[in-house]
């Protein structure tokens, strides 16, 4: 690289990467910085390109213009078995052909280990992880948690600086996500490098990791603490993963008056915060009551709307509404019976001030 | 949903199922009067031959010299041949499958030449590289007195030539099949190439490597044409069970047809025991 490049004082970030990869009609440019224990999520919808940029971080995919740096040491044109990088993909992978302790014993194997040296390193791992009983046991006859674990252990047995997850928890069945989950978070913070994972579920990305980033259409469109993107989602996208009402808008005090959306001019919002300029406004769907006539008193957002649909959320009812503004609200299903909504009816929506976020946007 | 529900009683167990089950049909004729024809025509000639064989003469033929020189002949050069192929013809399939290389179609389509040529043509055309005045012959003879033709070597050499594309198509078509990213996982591991393929991608093809040596063995025990051109047909050194099958059916049928029982029953044994482990994988 250029020799003005800084490099000496120990990188602040293990990771620094930006990836531009381009290939038929796909294409994806993102920067990412990890610092030394941190945990980033890659959130997104499938085909978004959050695979391929782990792949490219592996060196799987070789990239079409950016770098990859790892502890300030460029990777970028370094063969796949070079890198300082551990992974674990998406089905596991585990070697069908091998026992537990020998697919986590195959990496330092490659790195030049004695057998015994190997086995004992895997060994240790795997007790580190509770699978001390299934050393011998062939990938098969593991658990999908138990699976999990080992592909973790295999991917840690070579020391790696940088430690990619594709979609962790999507080959586990529902009934253990939970636990496994919890598990995986804390070995997950055990690790000193730098940790990405990729996933689409949002409540993954929640628990797993200490910053969200969420990639949409080959770019980045937010990144942040997992709490700070839940509360304040900056996309469509977004705020439907963390099931938010999002407007889009012009803030003027602590009123947000929305792109207009229709005949009748643009709705307004009234937020509990003031800001100036461009600005996004979010609120929950359970933060809004529904009304048969207009209401008096406490909510400072009123809307008259049209009922769109309703469905079953939970143990709530998601009536979805149009009008100015569109929006989603959960109430329960005695307040539906009490209002006695179909499809078409029109209905008061009101929303106190003091429940909508409002942030520069 | 539970039987318990259902208003209509329910009917007697065991005949309900007969009654709801789609029936799958008779076979239509038209396919299985060529069926079976089919069948009978492939089993029928080695029902001939159990019914005509001398059986009371059975015991001293088998023992003859010249039978068991002739199995042993046959046994040994098919499996040095399959050894040999297996040597080459993985390496061979592996960079067929896993590389992309200018002309890689054209050789795997040269690769499988040998399946289609008359084994007799093939026979030939080792004569004319490999044989004392062949274009290379000639320097294995000038420079090492090495002399192929009329040799067991040239047997060997000959079975490979027509058994070894079997092995090479049925690995290639294991390794297209075989899931690539164990190999991608067994990289960022920190394995090279020659490490993923000897302790990833081999384990994992093995059971199409098992079915393809099968498939060469058994190819190279029936080689006749390019043997017999190539290798010659002289008792004791280059005359295999066919050879000796054909020579015998000059003079002798009932030692052919020995010869035949025993050269099927060899392969019979051989796909049977093997069959369990490797081709039904």
């Amino acid at each position: 690289m250029a020799p003005t490049d800084e490099l000496p004082e120990a990188p602040a970030h293990v990771l620094d990467a930006r990836l531009r990869l381009n290939r038929g009609g796909f294409a994806l440019d993102v920067d990412l910085r990890v610092r030394p224990g941190e945990i980033l999520a890659l959130l997104g919808p499938n085909g978004a390109g959050k695979s391929s940029a782990l792949r490219a971080l592996a060196g799987l995919l070789p990239l079409t213009g950016g770098h990859v740096r790892v502890d300030g040491r460029d990777q970028t044109a370094a063969p796949v078995e070079r890198r300082p990088v551990g992974m674990v993909f998406q089905d596991y992978l585990l070697f069908p052909h091998m026992s537990a302790l020998d697919n986590v014993a195959f990496g330092p194997r490659c790195q030049g280990l004695s057998r015994s040296e190997a086995r004992e390193r895997a060994a240790g791992l795997l007790a580190h992880m509770g699978l001390s009983e299934h050393l011998r046991s062939r990938p098969g006859g593991l658990s999908g948690g138990q699976a999990q674990r080992v592909a973790l252990a295999r991917a840690l047995a070579v020391r790696p600086r940088l430690l990619l997850l594709d979609e962790p928890m999507a080959a586990l069945d529902a009934s253990t996500r939970i636990d496994v989950r919890a598990r995986l978070r804390h070995l997950l913070e055990e690790f000193d490098g730098a940790t990405v994972l990729v996933t689409h579920d949002p409540l993954d990305a929640m628990v797993l990791a200490d910053r969200v980033a969420v990639v949409e259409n080959g770019g980045m469109v937010q990144q942040g603490p997992p709490s700070e993107v839940a509360r304040r989602p900056r996309t469509a996208y977004v705020a439907r993963l963390v099931g938010l009402n999002l407007f889009r808008g012009t803030a003027e005090g602590t009123t947000v008056t929305l792109e207009a959306d229709g005949p009748g001019g643009p709705a307004r919002v009234e937020a509990h915060e003031a800001h100036h300029g461009p600005a996004l406004a979010a609120f929950p769907p359970r933060a809004v009551a529904l009304y048969p006539r207009r209401p008096h008193g406490s909510p400072r957002n009123v809307w008259r709307l049209r009922v769109e649909g309703i469905e079953r959320f939970g143990d709530q009812v998601r009536v979805h509404l149009a009008g100015r503004p569109s929006l989603a609200a959960d109430i329960s299903p005695a307040a539906l019976a009490e209002l006695g909504l179909t499809r078409g009816d029109e209905v008061w929506a009101g929303v106190k001030a003091a429940e909508v976020e409002c942030y520069p946007g | 949903m539970t039987p318990e529900h259902t208003p209509a009683p329910a009917p007697p167990r065991g005949r309900a199922p007969r009654t709801l089950r789609a029936r799958p049909g008779r076979p239509p004729w038209v396919l299985l009067l060529p069926a079976l024809l089919g069948a009978a025509f492939l089993v029928l000639p080695l029902a001939g031959l159990l019914v005509r064989a001398p059986w009371s003469t059975m015991g001293g033929r088998l023992t003859e010299p010249e039978v068991l020189s002739a199995l042993w002949l046959s046994l040994s050069t098919a499996t040095a041949a399959t050894a040999l192929s297996l040597l080459l013809g993985v390496p061979l399939a592996w960079l067929l499958a896993r590389t992309d290389f200018p002309g890689r179609r054209l050789v795997r389509a040269l690769v499988t030449v040998p399946l289609v040529i008359p084994p007799v043509v093939g026979g030939v055309a080792l004569l004319l590289v490999l044989g004392r005045n062949g274009l290379l012959g000639r320097y294995l003879d000038a420079w090492f007195g090495i002399t192929l033709p009329f040799t067991p070597a040239a047997v060997v050499l000959a079975q490979v030539f027509v058994a070894m594309p079997f092995l090479v198509i049925s690995v290639e078509g294991a390794l297209r099949g075989a899931d690539r990213r164990y190999e991608e996982a067994a990289a960022t591991l920190g394995a090279g190439r020659v490490t993923v393929f000897a302790r990833v991608t081999l384990p994992l093809v093995l059971p199409g490597i098992g079915a393809g040596a099968v498939l060469c063995w058994a190819r190279a025990l029936g080689e006749f044409g390019a043997t017999i051109t190539f290798a010659g047909n002289f008792p004791g050194t280059t005359q295999t069970m066919p050879l000796a099958v054909y020579v015998a059916m000059q003079h002798d049928p009932e030692a052919a047809i020995v010869l035949s029982l025993v050269l099927l029953l060899v392969c019979l044994a051989v796909l049977a025991t093997l069959r369990e482990r490797w081709t039904n994988a």
